[in-house]
């Protein structure tokens, strides 16, 4: 299998796709902002459409938009925790102005025929150059390490924001570099996995991690494990079924591993305690 | 456009051009009935801070249609299917289960993303039959036959009824989910209840705005008119009117106009949310 330049490139790829989404999607779940993580995953999806129809490096439209949204979730909400109500608003706008770019697109001399659109959508990581694949992998080692240097900080001001204000940490800002720092990994992982398919690389692994331990390293790190485990896994599963999409895949071992997590929580707790 | 229509000052023209054509009274009506629904839903969704189920549930339709089109059966039955099993799931491991709001973030998320991976792995079972999926997460407010109206129709009614039945309990157990237990009202069930009547109204209004654009009507009229006024009755008048407003105002724009319904609607929508915001922040001096 690896001796195909293009699953080697998956591979590379994935892996640090997954180790940042692993990271950071704990911290998302923590500060309960997966929905601002859905959000901005349909944002890249319109920057990149954007990109095509001005003409751009499409990774440039899909860096530039979803950064710039990010910075204003950041300035919109208190504390830079922004409801739900707002992101939702904000976002379905978006995609507004993203169905008008593809009716450009479709109509202007680019001559579009969707390709672009889906690919965006749902990833076409076994299509990577290996140029694509090392950037991505470089993205994603950044990411996962400065979060990883402003873990303790994020972590208190998530937790106890009011302590965190009292140690003179910059609650806002932190937020908003954690929003930043959650925009280049969803940017980048829409490459990938796929806009839409993000989501799952994002809340899944960690929503299992958080099942399974409280203890933030060691949550971080199952997180992270199970996000690399879901793309080596689902990869091998897609190279081997061809009719199988290799983010399906991905996702469906996410998912299940999620599942399993939340069982095994259950049962552990003895009876699920009813609402 | 067949007629090639041209916008004049005289607006009883103008709407006598809009209803010319057949497409577009069904359009219309379709429009309206969609309207009402999500208003209200929506009005209850935005009150229980489930923005985030909500468009779980609205991207349904993408399994729900690409499934439908796998296995040969219609597409709004599809729809519903696809949302009613999400809207039970979201039910099950959701706010009922979870203590924490962490714990439900990532449980809806993670509904959405398998969703979302299945109608991926339908639509790529199943290449020929759809275009492409970009059609069923945008909408075709423009193809809309007398049938559809009336299953519309039939299916919004259902949903109103029965959120008009736990109006009140739903209400309590909204902004006071511990005395509502206290007094007795199954808190639980009305959590999944009100994800199914959701589901229904999300699937309905998906067949016409497209599973993406469903958001701009069933979120940005009732934070609008939650803005304006909490009192609920006047609220969910206004959340009605506005979405009345944003669907009736879209479709005319969009059919002088060479841009796409979605466009006008979620433009019109956020527009409006940005006014009231706007104008509470004035009136609160």
């Amino acid at each position: 299998m690896f001796a195909h330049e293009f699953v080697r490139n998956a591979y590379l790829a994935g892996t640090f796709v997954g180790l940042a989404c692993g990271v950071v999607g704990w911290l998302v779940v923590l500060r309960a902002q997966v929905f601002a993580g859905d959000a901005l995953s349909h944002v890249a999806f319109v920057g990149a459409i954007g990109a095509a129809v001005l003409g751009f490096d499409v990774r440039a439209g899909l860096f530039t938009l979803t950064i710039a949204v990010a910075l204003g979730m950041a300035a919109l909400g208190r504390r830079g925790e922004v409801d739900d109500t707002v992101i939702g608003i904000v976002f379905a706008w978006i995609l507004g102005i993203g169905i008008l770019l593809i009716t450009l697109l479709a109509t202007g001399s680019h001559g579009g025929n969707g390709l672009a659109a889906t690919n965006t959508l749902f990833g076409s990581i076994f299509s990577l150059s290996s140029g694509q694949a090392l950037v991505a992998a470089l993205i994603g080692l950044a990411v996962s390490l400065a979060v990883a240097i402003a873990f303790r900080p994020l972590l208190l001001s998530t937790l106890d924001s009011e302590l965190a204000v009292l140690r003179g940490l910059r609650v806002r800002a932190l937020a908003a570099g954690f929003l930043v720092a959650l925009a280049i990994v969803t940017a980048e992982s829409t490459q990938a996995v796929g806009a839409l398919l993000l989501l799952g690389l994002i809340a899944a692994p960690a929503g299992a991690a958080h099942q399974l331990t409280g203890r933030p390293y060691a949550g971080l790190a199952v997180s992270a494990a199970v996000a690399i485990a879901a793309v080596w896994g689902g990869l091998a599963l897609s190279y081997a079924i061809p009719s199988l999409p290799p983010s399906s895949a991905i996702i469906g071992l996410a998912a299940g591993a999620y599942a399993v997590a939340v069982a095994s929580a259950r049962a552990r707790r003895g009876a699920p305690a009813t609402g | 456009m067949s007629a090639n229509p041209s916008l004049s000052l005289n607006l009883i023209e103008d709407i006598r051009q809009l209803t010319t054509f057949p497409f577009m009274v069904n359009a219309l009506e379709a429009g309206t009935i969609v309207a009402v629904v999500a208003a209200v839903a929506g009005w209850y969704m935005v009150l229980r801070r489930q923005a985030f189920s909500g468009h779980t549930l609205s991207v349904m339709a993408f399994p729900g249609a690409t499934g439908a089109a796998l296995i040969g059966i219609p597409t709004s039955l599809g729809y519903y299917i696809a949302c009613a099993a999400a809207a039970l799931t979201l039910g099950g491991t959701g706010r009922a289960r979870t203590s924490s709001r962490a714990a439900e973030t990532a449980a809806v998320g993670t509904i959405q993303a398998t969703g979302l991976a299945a109608g991926f792995l339908f639509l790529s079972l199943n290449h020929q039959v759809l275009g492409g999926p970009e059609t069923l997460l945008f909408g075709t407010f423009l193809g809309i036959s007398r049938g559809q109206v009336l299953v519309l129709l039939l299916v919004a009614a259902g949903a109103l009824a029965a959120l008009a039945v736990c109006a009140r309990p739903l209400l309590l157990a909204t902004l006071d989910r511990e005395l509502a237990r206290a007094g007795g009202l199954p808190v639980a069930a009305l959590d999944v209840g009100f994800l199914l009547i959701l589901a229904a109204a999300v699937a309905t209004t998906s067949q016409i705005t497209g599973a993406l654009l469903v958001f701009a009507l069933l979120v940005a009229p009732p934070a609008a008119a939650q803005k304006i006024t909490i009192r609920p009755l006047p609220s969910l008048a206004l959340s009605v009117a506005f979405a009345l407003l944003v669907v009736w105002l879209g479709l005319g724009i969009a059919y002088f106009s060479p841009y796409p319904v979605g466009f006008w609607t979620t433009t019109l929508a956020f527009g409006l949310y940005v006014l009231a915001a706007g104008s509470r922040r004035l009136a609160r001096g």
